[in-house]
């Protein structure tokens, strides 16, 4: 057992993984993701790919809620300004993905920073509302700016091409949502430990306080309307391109919600808790629909009726979580890691 | 001490109303570099709101308000609050303001943003450039927290912290700053004796070894009378006495602003 955790350089003790244990346990979870591809069915490589793309999101969206307290629900258009941006530039211009990517990501960032605007002024539910007419905004110029983005019809975009392969596949594909991934928590883990993150951070926790130590609110608020729709909109490029067909459907007011429930499930101001939120509201309903197939042949009864109650099984579930850990998943989490720490004391 | 003082900051008939009531009304006042200037007054007389006018957290209606830095005049009337901590002011604040959700370090780090140029770019990869910036200025922190005997809390969560402790951590992260004028806002409030006598001595410590020019409010009125060079009565928004701590202890306007309070009427007298 240790007696404590000491450090002789500064440089150690702001690592972001400080102590042996948990760089073996990172080591082994990035051993798991780099092995997984090998070893998975198809069906769960496709899950796979959605709880990465939905880590993005979910990262992207705890950027402004969790760690700088700005509530959005405009998670939906963001998301969608990424995806049809990345889209259209794909699939009319033939630009490829690796540039048509950030470039959405971009774009994104901008469109995030007009409906950050009202955040200068609004807070709270007040802000929600604002955020709220963003995704309201964003819908309706999608469905109605026919020449450019089909309107109401799905687009479908190419499958992005890779060192002379079509990246077509659940297999190839999650190599590049693996990168995305790996890129967004890592950057996003740095910019928490230092300057910009300790601002946003100081902004959620008292925001009069930190423009009397010397932080430009506006400035960084809009900041993190930015960088979290950066992040956002990286998620909806990659939806475009590994859906191959989107339509506005897919990026409605209930993906905000979907998303923020994700976070709240998961742990506000977390990175880890991210990727708990995606993993859990992607494996949910599909554990649900296994369960009523298993159950076919037993109980035909069960079966028919779990499509029409999957909504309701899907919230109870929420509710139970947040009432057993009303910070999230990460928090559980953290409990087991500091039960087996001090393991076998209480103490 | 020179025999010149140097006015480093000053107001001028400044006024400030909300809706109807007179919050200040035509105060004036000076600070001379490194002095410890105390702002004394009954409840509501306006001591708060007139840190809030220098910090630039409240505008007033109308008045001068200068800071002098460098041979310039900086009209803090014209600035953000961000702006005037750039210059060099910091502040405490009387109901601890701290991020609490951050630990000690963190929030004495914040402390140092105004001295950090990082940019988003630079902290997300933060190996590149970020990682040496954030090092140098542990270095200027550790310091500050060694100053003030905090060592062993440096990775706590504030919001975990006795009060006395979390005066101590607010008072570090202003001083992060490097300031030039330091505000602080009864910053003894609700200590005990012993925790008052560490506070007395940190800002002691603060003006005389880092040269740092102090302006405090206060209701402790023995604290004030052993601390302050000078001092500032505000009674009704309005200033009605100044000057050395044994002038204003006679002075029979300040002894009319506190009748009825016992307690203090001991120290006055």
């Amino acid at each position: 057992m240790e007696s404590g955790i000491f450090f002789t350089d500064y440089r150690a003790d702001m690592a972001l993984r400080r102590k042996p244990t948990q760089q073996v346990r990172l080591g082994l979870f990035v051993a798991f993701l780099l092995i997984f591809p090998f070893v998975a069915s198809p069906y769960w490589l496709t899950l796979a790919n959605q709880i990465g793309i939905a880590t993005i999101g979910a990262i992207g969206l705890n950027i402004l809620v969790g760690y700088t307290g700005q509530i959005s629900l405009g998670q939906g258009a963001f998301m969608a300004v990424g995806a049809y941006t990345s889209g259209i530039l794909a699939a009319r211009l033939g630009v490829p993905f690796w540039l048509s990517i950030p470039i959405a990501c971009l774009v994104t960032a901008a469109v995030g920073v007009v409906f950050g605007l009202p955040s200068l002024r609004l807070k709270g539910l007040y802000l929600a509302m604002a955020t709220l007419a963003a995704q309201e905004i964003v819908e309706w110029v999608i469905t109605h700016w026919t020449s450019l983005t089909g309107g109401t019809e799905a687009l479908v975009v190419p499958a992005p091409t890779l060192l002379g392969a079509r990246v077509n596949t659940d297999f190839r594909f999650y190599w590049i949502i693996l990168v995305a991934a790996g890129f967004t928590a890592l950057f996003t883990a740095n910019l928490f430990r230092s300057r910009v993150g300790r601002a946003f951070v100081a902004i959620r926790d008292q925001d009069i306080a930190a423009e009397v130590i010397g932080v430009n609110v506006f400035f960084y608020k809009l900041l993190a309307f930015a960088t979290s729709s950066f992040f956002v909109g990286l998620a909806g490029a990659l939806t475009a391109h590994y859906r191959t067909i989107i339509s506005w459907e897919r990026f409605t007011i209930e993906v905000s919600i979907l998303y923020l429930a994700m976070i709240i499930i998961g742990g506000l101001g977390t990175i880890n808790g991210s990727f708990f939120g995606a993993a859990f509201m992607t494996l949910l309903p599909a554990f649900i629909n296994n369960v009523g197939r298993a159950l076919r042949d037993v109980a035909p009864l069960v079966a028919t009726l779990l499509p029409a109650v999957q909504q309701g099984v899907f919230g109870a579930v929420l509710i139970f979580f947040l009432i057993v850990e009303p910070e999230g998943l990460a928090k559980l989490w953290r409990n087991i890691k500091d039960y087996f720490y001090v393991w076998p004391f209480s103490y | 001490m020179s025999t010149q003082p140097v006015e480093r900051l000053y107001a001028r008939h400044i006024t400030l109303h909300f809706g109807g009531v007179a919050a200040l009304s035509d105060v004036s006042l000076n600070v001379r570099q490194g002095e410890i200037l105390a702002i004394i007054g009954p409840n509501g007389a306006g001591k708060t709101s007139l840190l809030n006018c220098i910090s630039g957290l409240y505008r007033p209606q109308s008045g001068e308000l200068v800071f002098l830095k460098d041979g310039r005049a900086h009209n803090l009337l014209q600035l953000r609050p961000h702006q005037i901590a750039r210059l060099g002011i910091a502040r405490a604040f009387q109901n601890i303001e701290l991020f609490r959700h951050m630990t000690v370090l963190e929030n004495i780090m914040l402390g140092r943003h105004v001295h950090m140029r990082g940019n988003v770019l630079t902290c997300g990869l933060y190996w590149w450039r970020q990682q040496e910036e954030e090092i140098r200025h542990r270095r200027r922190v550790e310091e500050i927290i060694d100053f003030l005997e905090i060592e062993n809390i440096r990775h706590k969560p504030v919001g975990t912290l006795a009060y006395g402790l979390q005066k101590r951590v607010e008072l570090a992260r202003a001083l992060a700053l490097d300031p030039e004028i330091l505000l602080l806002d009864e910053p003894m409030a609700g200590m005990n004796v012993e925790e008052k006598e560490d506070m007395a001595r940190f800002i002691l410590d603060i003006n005389q070894e880092w040269d740092v020019t102090v302006v405090l409010i206060e209701h402790d009125m023995g604290v004030v009378m052993d601390l302050s060079d000078r001092v500032v009565v505000l009674d009704f928004g309005r200033v009605i006495a100044e000057g050395r701590p044994d002038e204003i202890r006679h002075n029979p306007l300040v002894v009319q602003a506190y009748l009825g309070d016992e307690a203090l009427m001991e120290h006055l007298a």
